[in-house]
């Protein structure tokens, strides 16, 4: 077809252009992008601005922790499985020890049930700040970035005062949990309970009516429910569908069932929707913990009895600031063979689990964390399977990317909130 | 539903159903691996509709040497199931179900990676965790476990399962 100009230079040139036009370009996110939330990589297929497909490239975080897991004791294993999702580590180790403990046949003690429930809530008021204040931080709201790590830093030290560490607790042991907490702890806590709320206040004030927040969420990533259930996406995502899914009032673990929250859902399914959702999140979870300090006013044991599952010594701080425990040590070396042997035996192959399968989910920050743990009835697990949350959402990526812009992808990564540590393990 | 009651919904159907820990196991051929997750899926009162997870075993010296496990569950009744599939040392290969679950593409591309179980008709079965040209399957058993080699006197440092101290 010749151009109306009659000029045919003009007519090649329009063909060419036009060919341009609907060439697509192929483009590497990542893995070292700023708001790939780690070492995601995304191989973009852009036409313009608009994403034609979207592919997520996973590993580049693998440390192969399940393959560790076989090769360590049973309760070493906890150390391995709370470094998976470093965010919630916590829920790591709540779900490995609970699966643990149903193939003992054993249960925790009600005062270490509670402290379980307590650290988890905390935990995901923690991560839920972190996924805040990163997707602020990528859609250029930097003062929520800072505010959230600041609120996140209070948790941590309360971690840190009741764990030792701030990160990779391994503070939740199969049978218990490895200490009371400190006296102060209940002091820090309610300090906390109390800030907490004015603090979320001060988020929505800045971000719920805020033009430029709004538009770029809403109507942005969307995702149905039907989609979602399709590609097993749980957690806020899913909520934000519509679809109560919830682990901890589905299937109570720790005696959820006992303690009163709300399952909280949005019908949009958009990323403003999983936004608002992980806010009421952490006000459910500040009503948790709270209701956590009423049941702890009741002394008791944090580990159970068992001489064949807990540790043996305990630890106690000595005048020197140094954990140690001497009458334990004058016990073991200088009054009991069998206590030696039994250490000896504790220490070096520790807990014998009964052959046989079991999958234990618990509600992560991020959605259903499964531990599906296998034993062959030896000193060290068969196969520790982590069904981390993070890696199935990721699928649902270029759903909810394809046909949107470039920039609306970011929003859509930062709404998933995916953890590269879990999802690559 | 409790998970008594599922077992003996299923043994009429199915030869081995088993009852453990509160969970059920239900073994199948992998011929039959479809029907069965389409007839639990469309069964009204058990209503398996949601796939959290697919992953597999390795047991070396036993016949059949993996174990491939399908995690079910029913956001209707929220009641759980795991389905299994003995696959011989010889032939690891296995129908993809990613056709009736799409959340099992990655699933299912993890366990080829670790176990080299091959997921006949994946739309794309390729390695998702190891670099594209790594030999081998990590989580299999009989895998071998390498070791660190040091740069102090050439000392090596042996993989755990063969450390003396």
């Amino acid at each position: 077809m010749s151009h109306p100009s009659g000029d045919p230079s003009v007519t090649e040139r329009e063909a060419a252009l036009t060919d341009l036009r609907r060439e697509t370009m192929i483009v590497n996110m990542g893995p070292q992008h700023p708001s790939t939330h780690g070492v995601l990589r995304l191989l973009l297929e852009l036409d313009g601005e608009i994403v034609v497909s979207a592919q997520p490239i996973v590993g580049y975080l693998h440390t192969g922790i399940e393959k560790n897991c076989e090769y360590r004791t049973w309760q070493q294993a906890v150390t391995l499985v709370t470094r998976a999702d470093y965010l919630s580590p916590f829920f790591n180790e709540l779900g490995y020890c609970l699966a643990v403990e149903r193939l003992l046949g054993i249960e925790a003690p009600p005062r270490a049930q509670v402290i379980r429930v307590m650290v988890s809530e905390m935990n995901r008021i923690a991560s839920h700040l972190v996924s805040l204040a990163t997707i602020g931080m990528e859609l250029g709201a930097i003062s929520i970035m800072l505010y959230g790590f600041r609120e996140r830093e209070i948790v941590l030290d309360i971690f840190e005062a009741v764990t030792g560490l701030r990160m990779n607790h391994a503070y939740i042991r199969i049978g218990g949990v490895v200490m009371d907490l400190p006296d102060d702890a209940e002091d820090r806590i309610r300090g906390f309970l109390d800030v907490m709320p004015g603090r979320i206040k001060e988020y929505e004030n800045i971000l719920s009516a805020n033009p430029i927040w709004v538009e770029r969420n809403r109507g942005v990533g969307i995702l149905t429910a039907e989609d979602a259930l399709a590609l097993g996406v749980t957690g806020p995502p899913l909520r934000a569908a519509g679809v109560a899914k919830d682990v901890r009032r589905d299937e109570p673990y720790c005696g959820y069932e006992t303690y009163a929250f709300d399952v909280v859902t949005r019908d949009q399914a958009d990323c403003f929707a999983r936004f608002e959702i992980r806010i009421e999140e952490m006000k459910q979870s500040l009503r948790i913990v709270e209701q956590c300090l009423e049941r702890l006013r009741e002394p008791g044991s944090v580990m159970v009895e068992d001489p064949k599952v807990r540790w043996p010594g305990q630890l106690e701080v000595g005048p020197d600031g140094i954990g140690n425990s001497p009458r334990y040590i004058k016990h073991i070396m200088e009054e009991s063979m069998e206590a030696l042997i039994h250490h000896f035996k504790m220490v070096t192959e520790g807990v014998h689990v009964p052959a046989g399968e079991v999958y234990q989910p618990v509600e992560s920050p991020r959605g259903e964390l499964g531990f599906y743990v296998v034993s062959d009835g030896e000193h060290r697990p068969y196969r520790v399977k982590i069904r981390d949350p993070s890696f199935v959402n990721l699928q649902a990526l270029p759903k909810m990317m394809e046909g949107g812009l470039v920039a609306d992808g970011i929003a859509v990564i930062a709404s998933v909130d995916p953890v590269m540590g879990g999802v690559d393990r | 539903m409790r998970a008594v009651e599922i077992a003996d919904r299923l043994r009429a159907r199915y030869a081995e159903v088993l009852v453990a820990r509160d969970e059920v196991a239900v073994v199948v051929d992998r011929d039959d691996l479809h029907d069965a997750l389409t007839s639990l899926r469309d069964d009204e009162e058990l209503g398996f509709d949601f796939l959290s997870c697919v992953t597999a075993t390795d047991w070396p010296g036993r016949s059949p040497r993996y174990w491939v496990s399908y995690e079910l569950y029913s956001m209707a009744h929220r009641h759980r199931l795991r389905l299994k599939v003995g696959l011989p040392e010889d032939d690891p290969r296995v129908p993809s179900v990613t056709q009736l679950f799409p959340t099992a593409d990655w699933l299912e591309r993890e366990t080829f990676d670790f176990y080299g179980i091959v997921f006949e008709g994946h739309p794309r079965l390729a390695r998702i965790m190891l670099p594209d040209g790594w030999e081998g399957h990590p989580l299999r058993k009989t895998e071998d476990l390498g070791g660190v080699n040091t740069r102090y006197k050439g000392a090596f440092i042996p993989p755990v399962d063969r450390r003396t101290t």
